[in-house]
C-alpha cells in the first residue's frame, strides 16, 4: 500500500461488494425460485426469501426430470451425459496435443512444420463458422447421439499443442540426451520424464477444458436429437420452449443450479490451477 | 527455438501426431473446404442438383439488407460487450488491487461466472428481465420504465449485451489484475512521493502501462461477442423481437441449419472464416510484441 486512505479503503470494499452483489446476484434468485412452489417461482415478482421446497424440487429434477409438458430426461442422466463428455474432450485434448506436441518438439521428420502449420489453422475455424459441413460429416459417419459425435470433432486443439510445445522447449536438453545416454527409448522419456515435468500444466490445462466441454452448447444441439444423449445445457434449453405459462420455473431453476454445480466447483476448488490454466492458454 | 537431443524413428512421430491430423483433417479441413466450395454453389432446396455460380452466392449476401443489418447488430453489440464488460471489470480489478484484506475473497466470488455456461446464463438474465415474471424489469417498472424485452429491440439489445458481459466480467477482471500487480510498485510510489493522488496516478501511469493488457482484452472480447455468445442468444431473445438481436453467428445457424439455405450460410461461414482469421492475426502480431519486451 503507497499511504493510508481510509476513505478510499472503504470506497473499495463497496465498489467491490457491489461487484460481488452483480454477479451472485442473478445466481441467488434462481436458488430461491427453485425451493418454491411452482405458482410462487411463476408470481410477478418473485418473493427474495427461499421457499421450503427444496429437497423435493430437486429430488424430483434428479431423479424423474421436470414433469409439466416438456419431456426432457431426468438431470442425473443428462448431468452423466455432460459429465461423460466433458471429462472425454478434457482427456482427449490433453492426451492427442502432448503426443503430437512431442513429437514435433523432440523428433526431426519430414512434413514436421507443415503438420504444426495445420494444427494451428484451427483456431481459426471455430465450430461456429462450419456448422452444416461439420454436421454432415458427422452425420456420415453415423455419429449421431452418440459420444463420440459430442466429443471427437472438439477434440483437436491447437492451444493444448501450443502450450506442451512451449513447455517441452524449456526442459532442458541434457535430461533427453541422459535418457539417451541410459538408452531408454522416446516413449520412455515420454512416460519417465515429460509426464511427470508436465503436471501443473496438465492439471491447468484439465481445468479450462473441463469447463469448455461441460458449457457446450451449439454443437450438442446439432449432434444429440435424441432426448436420450441431451447434455444438460440442451435439456435447460428445451425446459423453457414450452411458453410463458407452461414453463415450470422451480424446476428450470433447480436444473440450473445442478448444471452450475460441477464447473462452478472445479473452478473453486482448484482456483490456483484455474488462474494458471487461462493465462497459460491465451499465451 | 530447436532442441539438440532428438530422438530418431522413422515413423514413430507419424504415429504420434497422427490422432491430432486425422481429427483436424476430418472435423476441421474437409468442412471448412465443403463451406468454401458451397459458397461457390447454388443448391436447390432438397440438394438435389447444384449449380456453379461463382460469386453470386457472395453478391447477394451483401446485397441483402438483412445481413448488413445483421453486420451493424453484431457491430454494435460486440462494441458495447468489450467497452462495459471492460470498463466494469477494470473498476473492480483496480479496487481489488488496492486493498489487502480480503482480496482473495472477492476475487474468488468474482471469477465465479466463468464456469457458467452460456445457455445458464441467457436462461438467468431472461428470468430476471423477463416482463411479466422478472424481479428487474418489476422493479424497473417501479421506477416507471415500460420494459418490455420481448416487443422493444433496444430493451432486447441490452438485455443480451448485459447478460454477454455477466459471463465475461470474471475473465476481464483476472487479466486486469494480473496486468496490475505486474506494474512495478516503484513507480507508483515515485508519483506519490511528487504529489500525485490515487486518480491522477491511475490516469497517468496505471491505465497507460496498462494498455497491452487493455488491448488483449479488447480483441478477447470481441472474438467471444461474434462466436461465443450464440447460446445466450438462443436462450434469451432467439434474434427478436424481429431480427433486431440476430447476429451474424445466429444468422448462419438458423438460415444454414433451420432455414436450409445452404449456397448462402456457407458464404456467411466464409465471411466470418475471415474475420476471424484477421482477428487472429492481429491478436499474434500483438503476442510477439509482448514476447520482446517481457
Amino acid at each position: 500500500m503507497i499511504e493510508r486512505r481510509p476513505i478510499l479503503d472503504f470506497i473499495s470494499h463497496l465498489v467491490l461488494i457491489l461487484g460481488v452483489a452483480i454477479v451472485a446476484f442473478p445466481v441467488y434468485v434462481a436458488f430461491v425460485a427453485s425451493t418454491q412452489t411452482p405458482e410462487q417461482a411463476a408470481m410477478a415478482p418473485i418473493s427474495l426469501v427461499p421457499g421450503d421446497q427444496f429437497f423435493r424440487n430437486y429430488a424430483a429434477v434428479i431423479i424423474s426430470g421436470a414433469s409439466g409438458n416438456a419431456a426432457v430426461p431426468p438431470v442425473a442422466r443428462m448431468m452423466w451425459i455432460s459429465l461423460a463428455s466433458a471429462l472425454i474432450i478434457a482427456i482427449g485434448k490433453i492426451a492427442i496435443s502432448m503426443l503430437s506436441a512431442f513429437a514435433i518438439v523432440y523428433f526431426r521428420f519430414a512434413g514436421r512444420s507443415f503438420f504444426f502449420w495445420m494444427i494451428f489453422v484451427t483456431l481459426m475455424l471455430p465450430v461456429e463458422v462450419r456448422i452444416t459441413p461439420t454436421y454432415q460429416v458427422v452425420s456420415d459417419f453415423g455419429m449421431l447421439n452418440s459420444y463420440a459425435g459430442l466429443t471427437i470433432p472438439l477434440i483437436a486443439s491447437a492451444t493444448a499443442t501450443f502450450l506442451f510445445r512451449q513447455f517441452f522447449l524449456t526442459v532442458p536438453d541434457e535430461l533427453a540426451e541422459a535418457a539417451r545416454i541410459d538408452g531408454a527409448g522416446p516413449m520412455r522419456f515420454f512416460k519417465d520424464v515429460l509426464w511427470p515435468l508436465s503436471r501443473t500444466n496438465i492439471i491447468a490445462l484439465f481445468v479450462i477444458m473441463f469447463i469448455y466441454g461441460w458449457n457446450q452448447y451449439l454443437w450438442p444441439l446439432l449432434v444429440a436429437t435424441e432426448q436420450d444423449m441431451y447434455p444438460i445445457g440442451i435439456g435447460i434449453k428445451t425446459m423453457i420452449t414450452g411458453g410463458d405459462a407452461a414453463i415450470e420455473w422451480n424446476m428450470v431453476m433447480a436444473t440450473l443450479i445442478l448444471a452450475m454445480l460441477p464447473p462452478g466447483l472445479v473452478v473453486v476448488v482448484m482456483q490456483k490451477w484455474f488462474v494458471k490454466g487461462l493465462v497459460d492458454s491465451e499465451k | 527455438m530447436e532442441k539438440r537431443a532428438r530422438f530418431k524413428s522413422a515413423w514413430l512421430p507419424y504415429a504420434l501426431v497422427a490422432p491430432q491430423i486425422l481429427v483436424t483433417l476430418l472435423f476441421f479441413f474437409w468442412p471448412a473446404a465443403q463451406a468454401l466450395y458451397q459458397s461457390v454453389l447454388l443448391q436447390d432446396a432438397f440438394g438435389a442438383s447444384s449449380q456453379f455460380v461463382w460469386f453470386d452466392n457472395f453478391k447477394d449476401l451483401f446485397n441483402d439488407p438483412n445481413y448488413l443489418e445483421s453486420f451493424k447488430t453484431t457491430a454494435m453489440f460486440s462494441v458495447m460487450v468489450a467497452f462495459f464488460g471492460l470498463s466494469l471489470s477494470l473498476i473492480l480489478a483496480v479496487f481489488a488491487d488496492r486493498i489487502v484484506r480480503g482480496a482473495s475473497v472477492y476475487k474468488t466470488f468474482l471469477i465465479w461466472p466463468y464456469a457458467v455456461s452460456p445457455v445458464v446464463v441467457g436462461v438467468l438474465w431472461m428470468f430476471l428481465m423477463n416482463p411479466t415474471l422478472g424481479v428487474i424489469a418489476h422493479a424497473l417498472r417501479g421506477i416507471g420504465i415500460e420494459w418490455n424485452n420481448l416487443l422493444n429491440g433496444r430493451h432486447a439489445m441490452i438485455l443480451i449485451v448485459m447478460a454477454a458481459i455477466w459471463k465475461q466480467i470474471s475473465y476481464n477482471f483476472l487479466f486486469f489484475l494480473a496486468g496490475l500487480q505486474a506494474i512495478p510498485k516503484s513507480l507508483i510510489e515515485a508519483a506519490a512521493i511528487d504529489g500525485a493522488g490515487p486518480v491522477r496516478r491511475f490516469f497517468t501511469i496505471v491505465f497507460p502501462l496498462l494498455s497491452p493488457t487493455t488491448f488483449f482484452l479488447l480483441v478477447i472480447n470481441i472474438v467471444y461477442a461474434f462466436f461465443d455468445t450464440f447460446a445466450i442468444i438462443e436462450a434469451t431473445t432467439h434474434g427478436g423481437p424481429g431480427k433486431e438481436t440476430e447476429i451474424l453467428v445466429y444468422k448462419v445457424f438458423q438460415d444454414g441449419f433451420r432455414g436450409g439455405d445452404l449456397g448462402s450460410a456457407a458464404a456467411q461461414s466464409v465471411v466470418l472464416m475471415a474475420i476471424v482469421i484477421a482477428l487472429t492475426v492481429v491478436q499474434f502480431k500483438y503476442v510477439e510484441k509482448k514476447v520482446q519486451y517481457s
